[in-house]
């Protein structure tokens, strides 16, 4: 099992009030909030703490980026990861991910994810994601083509590490006329692809289509079933049998040295509670054409205000109790994971640890108590269930590279 | 005197466009906002007392199929353009609004001699000088169309209550406008450099409260025109055909009359 730790970033350093009076802290909530000297101190915390994390043990350090947000302090994912590359040993730097409708070059986001691999020496995991609806609109990206854009910019992307350039690439979103970056990945055929979501149906077949794994953002353990039948059934249409190392899981978990501390604590993953994550007005989470066709008619009820979020806006206290959120001592928040991981069978897993307010102490001190005492537990607990991560289960990176394909097996007999 | 309107369907460029069609005389395209259009308006069938009114929907909006390949109004236009033809209609008049007014200045900067008259109510399609054309994505599909109206209660003499069917037909015609017009979003940086050609006379209409397209649009399409009047309206906002259909519709029907 992979074990690797997260955080938003979270620019907890602004005045939250302001926020809560305009009415979300996305996309149109002032930057002239936004303080760069507390910036910089918590960029340098996060630094300090993701190179704790590899020293107590963490398998893999999960990255992301959001743009205009207090909720994530990551307008480029690259970024940290290059630093990471260069700061760290061991741990695999896994970027879930590049929103890959934003760039109007894939090819130099190809160039750019090959040298942090060559300078990490082959740790990256390239993630890759369509982006939140308001980062479209914070980048002036057309949100009516963003699931064309991010296959086409996948399908570029996939060839630049593949196929010797110089090539050409005429498309319906890009064209570029000569193909041929030097810089090329490390990892061979190319670093590995995970596909982190929250609940679009269409983007779980593309990526079992493609036999990435399928990262689970937080979901409840219902809808996190739903997601693996979707996936499995579709793998099993391209000729694979789906296992753990096809599904990754997302959870928020706080841990401290007494109970009283780490549920205090987890109060924090509240701080920017909302439309997954942050305070969000639905029109600038969901523009026109974003979202899938077949939801149009819930989406334009829900925005509205005639319908109610069809996510929820569970408690805290619910939160707890349906294991969305995971806080306690060590031993508490073991018990927990086990049960979640029997019942979502992950042979990856994300633990979102620190998020709001939480002070630089205690989130030391919970990376210490999580990857140091909780992830081994989990990782051995995981074992005895046979959940292998894409390594150990030695999962092809694509699709492609596949040789137990059900067609394959045909053809060989 | 009732209008009977009848509606058909004509296949353009691969794709099945909606077209309302009414009265009688001399032709007039009318081409809809960016929001797309309620089928029977009273400033239609005033329009149709005294002309042959033509009203498709917008490829993609409404009951028009969607093209997956139009990127440009002028796309927009040129499949107008083959509507006409294949109608075997000429000496046409327009009238554009709003965004159709985009559409309608296209057309006509591509045939500078092919149209009648040219009435642009409203038009998107140039950049404003002063201010810019309100943004549609960062509101709601409520609100959006409130905001072009001076007087909410000729919102809701429209609208009514909004049914959930309108809400979504809203959602679609917005996607349909980032599809078209995303960027730059809603004019086209060619098109003043293009109109000087048109010979047809030109009757540019705005309301004096319009809040998404600002006034000084209308004064650039009146600068950037041959023969050009501009007239506004007051009390009056954006969908100025809708919430003024009198005023409007005799502005009209007077400038299209005359010889």
């Amino acid at each position: 099992m992979h074990m690797m730790y997260f955080t938003e970033q979270p620019m907890s350093a602004y005045d939250a009030q302001a926020g809560l009076d305009f009415g979300a802290t996305a996309l149109n909530f002032s930057n002239s909030y936004y303080n760069p000297v507390e910036g910089s101190r918590l960029y340098n915390e996060y630094l300090e703490e993701y190179i704790l994390a590899e020293q107590c043990g963490a398998d893999g350090i999960m990255l992301n980026e959001h743009h205009n947000a207090p909720f994530c302090m990551q307008a480029r994912t690259n970024m940290f990861a290059s630093i990471l590359a260069a700061v760290t040993k061991r741990v695999k730097i896994v970027i879930l991910g590049n929103p890959l409708p934003l760039t109007e070059n894939p090819v130099q986001l190809a160039e750019e994810l090959a040298m942090i691999d060559m300078i990490s020496k082959g740790r990256l995991v390239s993630g890759f994601v369509r982006g939140g609806g308001q980062e479209q609109l914070a980048n002036g990206v057309n949100p009516a083509f963003n699931r064309e854009r991010f296959m086409e910019a996948h399908d570029l992307i996939q060839k630049t590490w593949t196929q010797p350039g110089p090539f050409r690439w005429e498309g319906t979103h890009y064209q570029q006329r000569v193909v041929n970056p030097w810089a090329l990945p490390l990892q061979k055929p190319y670093p590995r692809v995970w596909i982190p979501g929250v609940l679009s149906k269409e983007t779980v077949i593309w990526t079992a289509q493609q036999r990435y794994p399928y990262i689970a953002l937080n979901t409840s353990i219902e809808a996190t079933k739903t997601i693996h039948e979707t996936y499995d059934k579709a793998a099993l249409e391209v000729g694979y049998t789906a296992g753990p190392e096809n599904f990754g899981y997302l959870i928020r978990v706080h841990v401290q040295d007494t109970e009283e501390k780490a549920m205090e604590n987890a109060r924090q993953f509240m701080w920017m509670q909302g439309e997954f994550t942050g305070l969000a007005n639905p029109v600038w989470a969901n523009p026109a054409g974003y979202f899938s066709p077949s939801g149009r008619r819930a989406f334009v009820e829900f925005s509205t205000g005639r319908a109610k979020n069809p996510r929820g806006n569970p408690t805290f206290e619910q939160q707890v109790a349906d294991t969305m959120i995971v806080a306690g001592t060590p031993s508490q928040v073991i018990e927990r994971l086990k049960y979640l991981v029997e019942h979502t069978r992950p042979g990856i897993m994300g633990i979102w640890a620190n998020d709001g307010n939480v002070s630089k102490q205690d989130r030391r001190r919970c990376i210490q108590l999580l990857c140091g005492e909780v992830m081994p537990a989990i990782k051995e607990f995981g074992a005895t269930l046979g959940l292998k991560d894409p390594w150990e289960a030695n999962a092809p990176v694509h699709l492609r590279y596949s040789n137990d394909l059900a067609g394959q097996k045909v053809a060989a007999e | 005197m009732s209008v009977v309107w009848t509606d058909m369907v004509k296949e353009i460029a691969g794709i099945k466009l909606h077209i309302s069609r009414a009265g009688r005389g001399q032709t007039v395209l009318v081409l809809h906002h960016d929001i797309g259009t309620v089928d029977r308006l009273p400033f239609y069938d005033a329009l149709a007392e005294y002309f042959d009114v033509l009203i498709p929907h917008h490829p993609g909006w409404g009951k028009s199929e969607r093209p997956q390949w139009t990127r440009h109004p002028r796309d927009i236009a040129a499949i107008y353009a083959w509507l006409l033809a294949d109608l075997g209609v000429s000496n046409v008049s327009l009238v554009g609004l709003g965004f159709g007014g985009w559409i309608a200045a296209e057309m006509s900067s591509l045939s500078p001699e092919a149209y009648r008259k040219l009435v642009l109510v409203g038009a998107m399609g140039i950049k404003p000088p002063e201010g810019d054309i309100a943004d549609q994505a960062i509101v709601s599909y409520i609100d959006y169309p409130r905001s072009g109206f001076h007087d909410q209660a000729a919102f809701a003499a429209i609208y009514g209550d909004v049914t959930t069917d309108q809400l979504e037909a809203w959602d679609i015609a917005r996607e349909m406008c980032f599809r078209n017009a995303w960027k730059p979003y809603m004019y086209s940086q060619t098109l003043p450099h293009l109109l000087g050609g048109v010979r047809s006379p030109a009757l540019i209409i705005w309301g004096d409260d319009d809040r998404i397209v600002p006034l000084s649009a209308g004064h650039a399409y009146a600068r950037a025109l041959r023969d050009a009047t501009l007239t506004t309206v007051p009390d009056c906002g954006h969908f100025a055909e809708m919430e003024k259909p009198d005023a409007v519709a005799k502005l009209t029907a007077d400038f299209l009359s005359r010889s």
